[in-house]
């Protein structure tokens, strides 16, 4: 006991660095901004004994719960065999002496007239009398009779034990259930912008992440098209100023194609993801795609994409990058703010006031140059490296940032050709997560919570009654013993005594 | 209708707030004056006493009363936080303090028709007053709307069984500190030496606390379980993973654990007594610990603070 103590409070000491360091399977973007802040400390911390990105997966984390498990099974399995044969044995012998046992009380039944035989024979009958009640309520019993001292010796609870045991051993079925289902499931992000279809096929997903034993041959390839999004927000005329533009509901409204080749209009809300094939499709983000087509000097479309920019804050103030490497003169890049409903700060700055699309306005910064990406080293569609490209248009160059209302065109700078605004849709990021083993890990997590009421309150004790035949009458002895923490013992001899006088 | 619930509420709070002041106050008195009522006689058997209904002292019984009075208003608080949001009032760090002193209290009211616990009541005051005081000045927001990811009826069921199992866990705390005291001083008196806390020895004995302090902690213990439980199937249906390592779900687990080896610590033997209470307050700590600084300070997926 000592060890799994000690092992515990182990436990318990080793899972909090994981919530003072950024932890890559929680938040990696924490872990990169953490190597950016401090690149030396970084090493250091990250490398092998330390791994205080990886925390739960650490060698360190993984010892302590693994000893612990294993003292788990050394400590279960000889309980159960101890049990099993509990289970099968008679209460043990009443102790010769109860006077220092719980609840010890003396009822005397005197007749002067009676003989040591006839008393004899009273203590028999007051001890099956007690036995019948104790049946009743539920001890197993067993009766001893020696020289005209009567006994029955009770026990009940026996379901205490049961339940700790099946507590402990329900905690390592959660451990496995989460290890195997750890180890089959699978996680893929999407981007869809509205009117865009998703597949569940792996080199559809913008992200996708698998478990050990994963097979990706075995993903169910439905596909899902996002048909429109519905957002309520806190509007002005709702009278409450503090949560203006704060959102109340998100709805995708989306087309199920299933594997069979059904089609099925379902809607997808953020606390309710749609569940088909053993997967489960989650609403994880929404925002703008502005819609852009960029044309060259001579009016070729050189680019026509939507392209989702990252909301900042809950106005939906978005940041987002258009990189154009082909068809231009030179490689171009974009960098822009989108604001639903524009509105100017004292600075000059522009921000937005409300989430929905009331005053719509597209700014961006134009770089021309090297975008990077030709050197095979993987960027981020998300940020522009502009290291080797020269500013164009916007504030740090004190040249006006390029402003677009929906449907406006203008000029790139220096001649380059033209942009359009054609359209903002929405976007939205599906996630997609499909664990087999996370069922089991509720079942054995709701068997451990049972194991745990059943251990922590059934009261498991001993009860014994004797009848000792006297000269001139009886002397009968009640008391009890708990095993473990019970509350209720002293009133349970009390009432038994009661009872039982009542038949007497 | 909107801000005259709200200033209702507000109002309900701060008389609720005093009340628990003058509460705190009668409790405090009473203290002090059962130092006075130990005869010498009973220094020597060191609170022997089980806990039996006695009337207790006059200020003993104002101050109860007065504490059963607070409770009324800071329900009347509560409850109209929740109607003027128009929802379950505790989906930010304001309204689960509210709510969870509110259990509380409550708690602390419920399980004294069982055994007299009323000597806790200048810790039960002294501690939601302060909590109360801190979350009106610190953490207070204006109503605002559910956000979506809050807006799911295992809310409910998540808080309240963790706003419970905080109930008893605060009880247990309670009582582990008194039980610390307690055995101080029977150690002092068998070694016949003075001991200034005269009032321990009207309160019961320091292995009858250490039985309380355990029951009331396994019920907490089963309540937090079921809050793990909840907010992992909550977790699924929100983020799409039950359990992923978020600061707050780490704390939570650490919170199970250290409960989970005090548990064990009562049947480890050499660990009953002091080292099961102390760890019983290393884990009360990690509760508080777990509220205020990591809502406040870390980041991370349950940035449900409304700060
Ligand atoms: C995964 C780690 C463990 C956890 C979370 C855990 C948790 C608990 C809990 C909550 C209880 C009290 C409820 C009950 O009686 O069922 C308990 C009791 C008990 N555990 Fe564990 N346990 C763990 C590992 C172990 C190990 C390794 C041992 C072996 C030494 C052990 C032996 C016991 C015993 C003997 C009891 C009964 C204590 C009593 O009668 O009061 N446990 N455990």
């Amino acid at each position: 006991m000592k060890v799994a103590l000690l092992l515990l409070l182990l436990l318990a000491v080793a899972a909090i660095p994981g919530s003072l360091f950024p932890q890559r399977a929680a938040d990696p973007n924490g872990v990169s901004q953490y190597e950016a802040d401090h690149p030396e400390l970084f090493k250091v911390l990250d490398a092998f004994p330390l791994q205080l990105f990886d925390v739960y997966s650490s060698v360190w984390f993984s010892a302590i719960y693994i000893l612990l498990f294993i003292s788990l099974i050394g400590c279960v399995l000889p309980r159960i065999a101890q049990h099993w044969r509990a289970l099968r044995a008679l209460p043990p012998k009443t102790p010769a002496r109860l006077e220092r046992m719980a609840g010890f009380t003396v009822n005397e039944l005197s007749n002067p007239k009676a003989s040591k035989a006839d008393a004899s024979e009273v203590a028999e009958r007051v001890v099956a009398s007690a036995e019948t009640i104790l049946k009743r309520s539920r001890f197993r019993t067993t009766t001893f009779s020696n020289a005209g001292t009567y006994s029955v010796s009770a026990e009940r609870g026996y379901l205490r034990e049961t339940g700790n045991l099946v507590f402990h051993v329900a905690l390592l079925g959660v451990l496995v259930a989460v290890g195997i289902g750890g180890g089959f499931s699978y996680q893929g992000q999407k981007v869809v912008v509205d009117g865009e279809s998703m597949v569940n096929a792996k080199i559809d997903y913008d992200s996708f992440k698998s478990g050990r034993f994963f097979d990706d041959s075995t993903l169910p390839a439905f596909g899902v098209r996002f048909d429109s999004f519905d957002a309520e927000y806190v509007s002005p005329d709702d009278g409450n100023i503090a949560a203006l533009g704060k959102a109340t509901d998100y709805t995708a409204n989306v087309t199920l194609f299933g594997t069979d080749g059904s089609e099925s209009q379902q809607t997808i809300k953020v606390n309710h993801p749609l569940r088909t094939e053993g997967a489960q499709v989650y609403l994880l983000a929404n925002g703008y795609a502005p819609k852009l087509t960029i044309r060259n000097p001579e009016g070729e479309v050189v680019y026509d994409e939507a392209v989702a920019f990252v909301p900042q804050d809950k106005n939906l103030t978005s940041l987002g990058v258009i990189k154009v490497p082909y068809g231009l003169g030179e490689q171009l890049g974009l960098r822009g703010f989108f604001y639903p409903t524009k509105a100017e700060l004292e600075s000059g700055a522009y921000t937005s006031n409300y989430p929905e699309l009331e005053n719509p306005l597209l700014t961006l910064d134009v770089f021309v140059g090297d975008l990077g990406i030709n050197n095979g080293v993987p960027v981020s569609a998300f940020a522009l490296d502009t290291t080797n490209m020269r500013q164009l248009t916007g504030r740090a160059i004190d040249v006006e940032s390029l402003e677009l209302k929906p449907g406006q065109t203008v000029e790139l700078p220096e001649g380059l050709g033209t942009i359009t605004l054609d359209s903002v849709p929405t976007f939205i990021t599906l996630d997609v997560h499909h664990n087999p083993a996370q069922v089991w890990v509720l079942v054995f997590a709701l068997l451990a919570t049972a194991g745990l009421l059943t251990s922590l309150f059934v009261p498991r004790r001993r009860m014994w009654v004797k009848a000792i035949a006297q000269d001139g009458g009886v002397r009968i002895e009640y008391a009890a013993l708990a095993r473990g923490d019970d509350p209720t013992l002293q009133r349970a001899v009390e009432e038994f005594v009661e009872k039982h006088r009542a038949t007497l | 209708m909107f801000t005259s619930v709200e200033e209702f509420s507000m109002l309900a709070l701060y008389s609720a707030m005093f009340i628990y002041a003058l509460a705190f106050i009668f409790h405090a008195v009473d203290l002090a004056n059962r130092s006075g009522q130990v005869k010498p006689v009973e220094q020597a058997s060191a609170g022997k006493r089980p806990v039996t209904r006695e009337r207790g002292s006059r200020a003993l019984r104002i101050g109860f009363s007065l504490t059963i009075l607070a409770f009324v208003f800071h329900l009347a608080a509560t409850v109209g936080r929740g109607v003027s949001a128009g929802r379950v009032p505790w989906s930010n760090m304001y309204e689960f303090a509210l709510t969870a002193t509110l259990a509380i209290v409550f708690i602390y009211l419920i399980v004294n028709i069982w055994a007299d616990l009323r000597f806790l009541g200048v810790l039960i005051t002294g501690l939601v007053l302060l909590f109360l005081g801190v979350a009106r000045v610190n953490y207070y927001v204006a109503v605002v709307p559910l956000p979506p990811a809050l807006d799911s009826y295992w809310l409910v069921l998540h808080i309240i069984v963790a706003v419970l199992a905080t109930g008893f866990f605060t009880l247990s705390f309670g009582l582990s500190v008194v039980q610390l005291m307690q055995s101080r001083r029977q150690r002092r008196l068998a070694e016949n030496l003075p001991s200034k806390t005269g009032f321990l020895g009207t309160l019961p004995s320091a292995d009858r606390l250490e039985n309380l302090a355990y029951r009331l902690a396994i019920v907490g213990f089963v309540f937090w379980t079921f809050t793990l439980i909840a907010g992992s199937i909550w977790a699924e249906h929100a983020w799409g993973r039950y359990w992923g390592w978020d600061t707050k779900e780490v704390w939570t687990f650490v919170i199970w654990v250290l409960y989970a080896g005090y548990i064990h610590a009562r049947a480890t033997r050499g660990w009953r007594g002091t080292r099961s209470s102390w760890l019983a307050i290393i884990a009360y700590s990690a509760v508080i610990f777990n509220f205020s600084i990591v809502n406040v300070f870390f980041k991370g997926l349950h940035a449900y603070s409304g700060l």
